[in-house]
């Protein structure tokens, strides 16, 4: 049988990464993954999703290449999220990061990617509180990668 | 060992030193809370003098004279009652008379001490204010701690339901856009995957009102002779159902007499979440083994074996908390409220039981329930109705 993700990758064949950006997503729930990925091959990214801390890594330490990662902070660990965004910052210097993180919620602890302190420790661009709605993800990925 | 202050306010310098002397190395236990706690003593001359000390640090217990010179006992425990602060007070009358007594507590005293007093009538009179104010204490901390769980708990059950809702919209929004097209028949692995999203939302809300009727003691024990075996074909038929797709099968098997005094429904609620663990954290093709029979021990055993695939030790711990998920790559397209486990561990508890987990990791688990025959005339923990179960005649 098909998997939705299947099926939207045969389908956006045609049209991938009309705007010549890849995006990576990183994260361990599956519907996140389709639903983000069916639509952000639709608004014409190529997309490469990693189910996880664990996939993330083996993906960063091959043969990466991505314009922006969208990564969620809790996966396997807590801090799954950090760990990943600091090797994308440290491999890929220049490439954005949007951190994706229901923590403030659930822990009471507050995160925020708004001063250039925040940004040094958190090495993220921007934090958005989940659940993401694709919109708000859109929105910020073309503020971070702007058509050249 | 905590600290209780006492400060006296006597303008007789007799009454002060004989006091603190009839205090000096006092301890007052409260076995209940099994805390001790040492009584150390201030005093003042004046309820002037003792209102700039309970400004600077308001004291646990206030010894106040009712006649002073200046502003009165009960003037002081009044400007206390006008600032909002509460300082647990024993008036010092100077006879033991009713009308004494009466004006005391009727200014918010909450204990009064007639003179003259021997030192065992005063430290029995503090030593009772103490107690009181240990029990105020722990009755406080109860309070927030219940507070706080309750918190917690609705915390997590918020964030359980936001993610398939979150799931279930996008999916929705998705359709609503066209993301796929115009043909509905490309829609079908969304439509599959939001019901299945929606349909643990169901199976999270049914566990949460079984363990809220659970925990309320609200649920009516019904309280008859059941045969397990009957309850775990019916466990066992729903279990075949789920894993036919996948080749399990589910046996059931006696190893001893079957029958014991029980509510069939929670004996159910705890074979069902057995079983359909069993069924769910299987491999493709294994088997579900349910075995029960009463032993020489008097006790019920039911053992649920899977040769599914199994749990690691850190995991086996944590097991039976609420809102627990053994999360890895092998369970993560499994779907569960993370409540089934508690629900069984409080049903088990209701039967004086136990529950034991053997695992091993990609070998399989085996959980052990013992129960002991409920008691035929409990209604049912909790429940504050009268009971229509009619006790058997002697």
């Amino acid at each position: 049988m098909e998997t939705t993700c299947e099926k939207v990758r045969k389908m956006s064949e045609q049209k991938v990464s009309a705007t010549g950006k890849t995006i990576l997503l990183v994260d361990d729930d599956v519907d996140f993954l389709d639903i983000t990925e069916s639509r952000l091959k639709k608004d014409g990214f190529a997309v490469v999703r990693c189910e996880g801390q664990v996939a993330a890594e083996e993906y960063l330490n091959g043969d990466a290449h991505f314009d922006l990662a969208v990564v969620d902070l809790m996966m396997e660990f807590m801090d799954s999220g950090f760990v990943v965004s600091r090797k994308i910052k440290k491999a890929f210097p220049g490439t954005p990061v949007i951190m994706a993180t229901g923590v403030e919620r659930e822990t009471g602890l507050g995160f925020s990617a708004t001063t250039k302190e925040e940004r040094s420790w958190i090495q993220a661009d921007a934090m958005l509180e989940k659940p993401l709605r694709y919109d708000q993800l859109k929105k910020q990925i073309d503020m971070l990668l702007p058509a050249e | 060992m905590d600290e209780l202050r006492v400060l006296v306010v006597d303008d007789e310098l007799g009454i002060r030193m004989a006091i603190a002397k009839a205090l000096r190395g006092a301890v007052v236990e409260v076995p209940e809370f099994n805390s001790s706690f040492a009584l150390t003593v201030e005093s003042a001359e004046s309820a002037e003098d003792a209102l700039d000390m309970i400004h600077q640090a308001a004291p646990d217990i206030l010894l106040l004279d009712q006649k002073l010179p200046g502003m009165s006992g009960i003037e002081l425990v009044e400007k206390m009652a006008s600032e909002s602060i509460s300082v647990l007070t024993i008036m010092i009358t100077a006879y033991a008379s009713l009308e004494t007594a009466v004006a005391a507590t009727r200014s918010g005293a909450f204990d009064f001490l007639a003179k003259p007093f021997t030192p065992y009538e005063l430290r029995a009179c503090l030593f009772k204010a103490a107690k009181h104010i240990v029990l105020q204490r722990q009755a406080m901390k109860l309070v927030a701690e219940r507070k706080r769980v309750r918190f917690e708990f609705l915390s997590v059950v918020a964030h359980e339901l936001k993610s398939p809702t979150a799931a279930v919209e996008g999916y929705l929004m998705m359709m609503k856009d066209r993301v796929m097209g115009d043909q509905l028949d490309d829609y079908n692995d969304v439509v599959d995957r939001a019901i299945f999203r929606l349909s643990g939302m169901h199976k999270l809300i049914a566990d949460l009102l079984d363990l809220t009727r659970i925990e309320s003691g609200h649920k009516r024990r019904e309280v008859t002779e059941v045969d397990l075996m009957r309850v775990a074909e019916m466990s066992a038929e729903a279990g075949r159902e789920r894993g036919a797709p996948r080749g399990i099968t589910v046996n059931v098997a006696s190893d001893g007499p079957t029958t014991m005094v029980a509510d069939a429904g929670e004996i159910e609620l705890i074979l069902n979440n057995f079983v359909s663990n069993a069924v769910k954290y299987n491999r493709d093709a294994g088997n579900v083994d349910v075995t029960i029979g009463r032993r020489d021990d008097g006790m019920m055993h039911i053992t649920v074996k899977d040769t599914g695939i199994g749990m690691k030790p850190d995991d086996v711990k944590r097991l039976f908390g609420e809102f627990v998920r053994i999360k890895n790559e092998k369970t993560r397209r499994i779907e569960g409220s993370g409540l089934g486990l508690s629900i069984v561990k409080k049903l088990v508890d209701m039967y004086a039981g136990h529950v034991d987990v053997s695992s091993e990791w990609e070998v399989g688990s085996t959980f052990h329930v013992v129960l002991k025959d409920a008691d035929p005339a409990d209604p049912g923990e909790g429940d504050s109705q009268p009971s229509n179960t009619a006790k058997p005649a002697n």
